[in-house]
Protein backbone atom coordinates (compact mmCIF):
# COMPACT_ATOMS: atom_id res chain seq x y z
CA UNK A 1 0.00 0.00 0.00
CA UNK A 2 1.58 3.49 -0.79
CA UNK A 3 1.48 6.27 0.62
CA UNK A 4 -0.60 9.05 -0.99
CA UNK A 5 0.49 12.55 -0.07
CA UNK A 6 -2.46 14.12 -1.74
CA UNK A 7 -5.17 12.16 0.38
CA UNK A 8 -2.73 11.94 3.73
CA UNK A 9 -2.88 16.23 3.34
CA UNK A 10 -6.38 16.52 2.17
CA UNK A 11 -7.90 19.71 1.74
CA UNK A 12 -5.18 21.32 4.14
CA UNK A 13 -2.93 22.85 1.48
CA UNK A 14 -5.56 24.22 -1.17
CA UNK A 15 -7.10 25.92 2.27
CA UNK A 16 -4.02 27.55 3.53
CA UNK A 17 -3.58 28.80 -0.45
CA UNK A 18 -7.28 30.43 0.25
CA UNK A 19 -6.39 31.95 3.82
CA UNK A 20 -2.97 33.66 2.42
CA UNK A 21 -5.21 34.83 -0.83
CA UNK A 22 -7.53 36.36 2.22
CA UNK A 23 -5.03 37.63 4.01
CA UNK A 24 -3.49 39.85 1.02
CA UNK A 25 -7.52 40.87 -0.10
CA UNK A 26 -7.60 41.85 4.01
CA UNK A 27 -4.05 43.82 4.08
CA UNK A 28 -5.31 45.77 0.95
CA UNK A 29 -8.43 46.62 2.48
CA UNK A 30 -6.23 47.92 5.13
CA UNK A 31 -3.68 49.47 3.01
CA UNK A 32 -6.59 51.49 1.05
CA UNK A 33 -8.40 52.83 4.63
CA UNK A 34 -7.53 56.07 3.41
CA UNK A 35 -8.25 55.88 -0.28
CA UNK A 36 -11.33 57.42 -1.71
CA UNK A 37 -13.46 55.79 -3.13
CA UNK A 38 -11.86 52.27 -3.13
CA UNK A 39 -14.07 49.46 -1.47
CA UNK A 40 -13.40 46.78 0.58
CA UNK A 41 -13.94 42.91 -0.69
CA UNK A 42 -13.41 39.94 1.06
CA UNK A 43 -14.08 36.55 -0.17
CA UNK A 44 -17.20 34.55 1.40
CA UNK A 45 -15.77 31.64 2.99
CA UNK A 46 -18.19 29.50 4.02
CA UNK A 47 -19.25 29.12 0.61
CA UNK A 48 -16.13 28.43 -0.97
CA UNK A 49 -15.34 26.16 1.77
CA UNK A 50 -18.95 24.47 1.60
CA UNK A 51 -18.72 24.29 -2.52
CA UNK A 52 -14.98 22.51 -2.22
CA UNK A 53 -16.25 20.06 0.42
CA UNK A 54 -18.97 18.86 -1.74
CA UNK A 55 -22.06 20.20 0.89
CA UNK A 56 -23.25 22.19 -2.21
CA UNK A 57 -24.99 21.08 -5.39
CA UNK A 58 -21.96 21.56 -8.42
CA UNK A 59 -22.79 22.50 -11.81
CA UNK A 60 -22.54 19.72 -14.14
CA UNK A 61 -20.93 20.31 -17.12
CA UNK A 62 -21.15 17.93 -20.14
CA UNK A 63 -20.02 19.98 -23.19
CA UNK A 64 -16.83 22.12 -23.49
CA UNK A 65 -19.14 25.17 -23.75
CA UNK A 66 -20.80 25.33 -20.71
CA UNK A 67 -20.01 27.09 -17.37
CA UNK A 68 -18.27 25.27 -14.98
CA UNK A 69 -19.47 24.55 -11.57
CA UNK A 70 -17.06 24.84 -8.63
CA UNK A 71 -14.23 23.12 -9.22
CA UNK A 72 -11.94 26.30 -9.54
CA UNK A 73 -13.85 27.89 -6.17
CA UNK A 74 -11.31 26.80 -3.97
CA UNK A 75 -7.79 28.20 -6.07
CA UNK A 76 -9.55 31.21 -7.50
CA UNK A 77 -12.60 32.09 -5.25
CA UNK A 78 -14.44 35.18 -6.36
CA UNK A 79 -13.91 38.56 -4.01
CA UNK A 80 -16.99 40.36 -3.17
CA UNK A 81 -17.75 44.02 -1.99
CA UNK A 82 -18.19 44.17 1.41
CA UNK A 83 -21.76 45.77 2.58
CA UNK A 84 -20.53 49.25 4.48
CA UNK A 85 -21.80 49.60 7.96
CA UNK A 86 -21.80 53.60 7.77
CA UNK A 87 -21.37 55.48 4.74
CA UNK A 88 -18.63 57.74 4.58
CA UNK A 89 -18.33 61.11 2.71
CA UNK A 90 -15.19 59.79 0.17
CA UNK A 91 -16.93 56.54 -1.05
CA UNK A 92 -14.60 55.10 1.13
CA UNK A 93 -16.44 51.01 2.60
CA UNK A 94 -13.39 49.91 4.50
CA UNK A 95 -13.77 49.51 7.99
CA UNK A 96 -10.60 49.05 9.70
CA UNK A 97 -11.76 47.32 13.20
CA UNK A 98 -13.28 45.00 10.95
CA UNK A 99 -10.78 44.22 9.15
CA UNK A 100 -8.07 44.28 11.65
CA UNK A 101 -10.55 41.27 13.25
CA UNK A 102 -11.17 39.29 10.41
CA UNK A 103 -7.36 39.61 9.63
CA UNK A 104 -6.53 38.68 12.93
CA UNK A 105 -8.75 35.76 12.74
CA UNK A 106 -7.40 34.74 9.62
CA UNK A 107 -3.73 34.42 10.67
CA UNK A 108 -4.83 32.16 13.54
CA UNK A 109 -6.85 30.28 10.91
CA UNK A 110 -3.93 29.88 8.87
CA UNK A 111 -1.67 29.19 11.75
CA UNK A 112 -4.30 26.33 12.90
CA UNK A 113 -4.20 24.51 9.26
CA UNK A 114 -0.27 25.09 9.65
CA UNK A 115 -0.54 23.12 13.02
CA UNK A 116 -2.91 20.31 11.65
CA UNK A 117 -0.66 20.01 8.54
CA UNK A 118 2.42 19.34 10.90
CA UNK A 119 1.40 17.53 12.53
CA UNK A 120 -0.28 14.84 9.60
CA UNK A 121 3.57 14.99 8.73
CA UNK A 122 4.76 13.99 11.95
CA UNK A 123 2.10 10.85 11.56
CA UNK A 124 3.25 10.35 7.81
CA UNK A 125 7.36 10.48 9.36
CA UNK A 126 6.20 8.06 12.14
CA UNK A 127 4.67 6.13 9.74
CA UNK A 128 7.88 5.76 7.21
CA UNK A 129 10.16 5.16 9.97
CA UNK A 130 7.91 2.62 11.64
CA UNK A 131 9.42 3.00 15.35
CA UNK B 1 2.23 33.30 -3.01
CA UNK B 2 0.00 35.51 -1.74
CA UNK B 3 1.72 35.67 1.32
CA UNK B 4 4.13 37.58 -0.71
CA UNK B 5 1.64 40.31 -2.01
CA UNK B 6 1.10 41.44 1.74
CA UNK B 7 4.36 42.61 1.49
CA UNK B 8 4.18 44.92 -0.76
CA UNK B 9 0.70 46.19 -0.27
CA UNK B 10 1.32 47.21 3.63
CA UNK B 11 4.90 48.12 2.27
CA UNK B 12 2.94 50.98 -0.78
CA UNK B 13 0.48 51.69 2.51
CA UNK B 14 3.20 52.40 5.08
CA UNK B 15 5.12 54.64 1.97
CA UNK B 16 1.89 56.68 1.79
CA UNK B 17 1.19 57.31 4.82
CA UNK B 18 4.75 58.31 5.18
CA UNK B 19 4.10 60.68 3.01
CA UNK B 20 1.07 61.87 4.52
CA UNK B 21 3.18 62.46 7.57
CA UNK B 22 5.99 64.07 6.11
CA UNK B 23 2.97 66.39 4.21
CA UNK B 24 1.76 67.36 7.79
CA UNK B 25 4.75 68.27 8.95
CA UNK B 26 5.48 70.87 6.44
CA UNK B 27 2.01 72.02 6.64
CA UNK B 28 2.55 72.44 10.60
CA UNK B 29 5.96 73.83 10.24
CA UNK B 30 4.77 76.25 7.87
CA UNK B 31 1.88 77.38 9.39
CA UNK B 32 3.01 80.84 10.37
CA UNK B 33 5.08 81.34 7.38
CA UNK B 34 4.35 84.79 6.32
CA UNK B 35 4.49 85.74 2.75
CA UNK B 36 4.05 89.17 1.19
CA UNK B 37 1.56 87.82 -1.66
CA UNK B 38 -0.91 85.43 -2.26
CA UNK B 39 1.20 83.49 -4.78
CA UNK B 40 4.36 83.14 -2.90
CA UNK B 41 2.63 82.12 0.69
CA UNK B 42 2.62 78.79 1.89
CA UNK B 43 -0.56 76.84 0.98
CA UNK B 44 -1.55 73.80 3.02
CA UNK B 45 -0.80 70.67 0.83
CA UNK B 46 -2.62 66.86 1.14
CA UNK B 47 -1.59 63.96 -0.46
CA UNK B 48 -4.27 62.03 -2.96
CA UNK B 49 -4.12 58.29 -2.47
CA UNK B 50 -5.84 56.09 -5.38
CA UNK B 51 -5.64 52.17 -5.17
CA UNK B 52 -3.35 50.47 -7.68
CA UNK B 53 -3.59 46.88 -9.17
CA UNK B 54 -0.90 44.51 -7.84
CA UNK B 55 0.26 42.07 -10.75
CA UNK B 56 3.24 39.76 -10.81
CA UNK B 57 4.92 39.01 -14.15
CA UNK B 58 1.44 39.04 -15.67
CA UNK B 59 -0.98 37.25 -13.04
CA UNK B 60 -3.39 39.93 -11.46
CA UNK B 61 -3.14 38.78 -7.83
CA UNK B 62 -6.34 39.69 -5.65
CA UNK B 63 -4.08 42.47 -3.58
CA UNK B 64 -4.62 45.97 -3.95
CA UNK B 65 -2.00 48.07 -2.90
CA UNK B 66 -1.93 52.17 -2.59
CA UNK B 67 0.06 55.12 -4.29
CA UNK B 68 0.46 58.77 -3.76
CA UNK B 69 -1.36 60.45 -6.91
CA UNK B 70 0.34 63.78 -6.19
CA UNK B 71 0.19 66.20 -4.21
CA UNK B 72 -2.71 69.06 -3.97
CA UNK B 73 -2.42 72.42 -2.64
CA UNK B 74 -5.72 74.17 -0.83
CA UNK B 75 -7.20 76.44 -2.67
CA UNK B 76 -9.14 78.04 0.65
CA UNK B 77 -8.66 81.71 0.45
CA UNK B 78 -5.44 82.59 2.78
CA UNK B 79 -6.10 85.48 5.77
CA UNK B 80 -4.59 89.11 4.98
CA UNK B 81 -3.20 90.87 8.27
CA UNK B 82 -2.80 94.50 8.10
CA UNK B 83 0.58 94.49 9.67
CA UNK B 84 2.10 98.09 8.29
CA UNK B 85 5.30 97.77 10.52
CA UNK B 86 6.22 93.75 8.79
CA UNK B 87 9.59 93.64 6.68
CA UNK B 88 6.77 91.47 4.35
CA UNK B 89 3.83 93.63 4.26
CA UNK B 90 3.00 94.47 0.81
CA UNK B 91 2.39 98.33 -0.27
CA UNK B 92 -0.69 98.25 1.50
CA UNK B 93 0.78 96.93 4.79
CA UNK B 94 -1.02 93.62 4.47
CA UNK B 95 0.54 90.35 4.79
CA UNK B 96 -0.68 87.17 3.95
CA UNK B 97 -1.04 83.82 6.42
CA UNK B 98 -1.10 80.53 5.20
CA UNK B 99 -4.51 78.32 4.96
CA UNK B 100 -3.40 75.99 7.10
CA UNK B 101 -5.79 74.76 9.37
CA UNK B 102 -4.26 73.38 13.07
CA UNK B 103 -7.46 70.88 13.64
CA UNK B 104 -7.49 69.57 10.26
CA UNK B 105 -3.30 68.65 10.26
CA UNK B 106 -3.66 67.34 13.84
CA UNK B 107 -6.16 64.67 13.08
CA UNK B 108 -4.80 64.10 9.77
CA UNK B 109 -1.56 62.92 11.42
CA UNK B 110 -3.32 60.98 13.91
CA UNK B 111 -5.38 59.34 11.14
CA UNK B 112 -2.18 58.65 9.48
CA UNK B 113 -0.14 57.46 12.24
CA UNK B 114 -3.26 54.84 12.97
CA UNK B 115 -2.79 53.34 9.56
CA UNK B 116 0.61 52.92 9.12
CA UNK B 117 0.23 51.05 12.88
CA UNK B 118 -2.24 49.03 11.47
CA UNK B 119 -0.10 48.34 8.52
CA UNK B 120 3.30 47.01 10.40
CA UNK B 121 0.53 44.90 12.87
CA UNK B 122 -0.48 43.26 9.12
CA UNK B 123 2.84 42.62 8.05
CA UNK B 124 4.25 41.40 11.27
CA UNK B 125 2.04 38.84 11.55
CA UNK B 126 2.35 37.70 7.94
CA UNK B 127 6.24 37.60 8.44
CA UNK B 128 5.26 34.77 11.28
CA UNK B 129 2.81 33.21 9.28
CA UNK B 130 5.43 33.14 6.63
CA UNK B 131 8.16 31.90 8.98
CA UNK B 132 5.81 29.14 10.35
CA UNK B 133 4.82 27.73 7.21
CA UNK B 134 9.30 27.68 6.44
CA UNK B 135 9.34 25.50 9.66
CA UNK B 136 6.47 23.19 8.46
CA UNK B 137 6.85 19.20 8.77
CA UNK B 138 10.44 19.66 11.08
Amino acid sequence: MAISFDKALGEMPAQLSLYSKRSSLLASNLANADTPNFKARDIDFRNVLAAASGDQMALHTTRPGHIGGSDSLLSDPEPMYRIPTQPSLDGNTVNTQIEQAEFAENAVRYQSTLTFLGGRFQSLKLAIKGE
Amino acid sequence: MSLFDVFGIAGSAMSSESVRLNVTASNLANAQSIGPDEASTYHARHPVFSAVMQSLQGVESPGVGVRVDGIVQSQAPLEQRYEPGHPMANDEGYVYLPNVNMIDEMSNMISASRSYQSNVEVLNTSKQLMLATLRLGQ
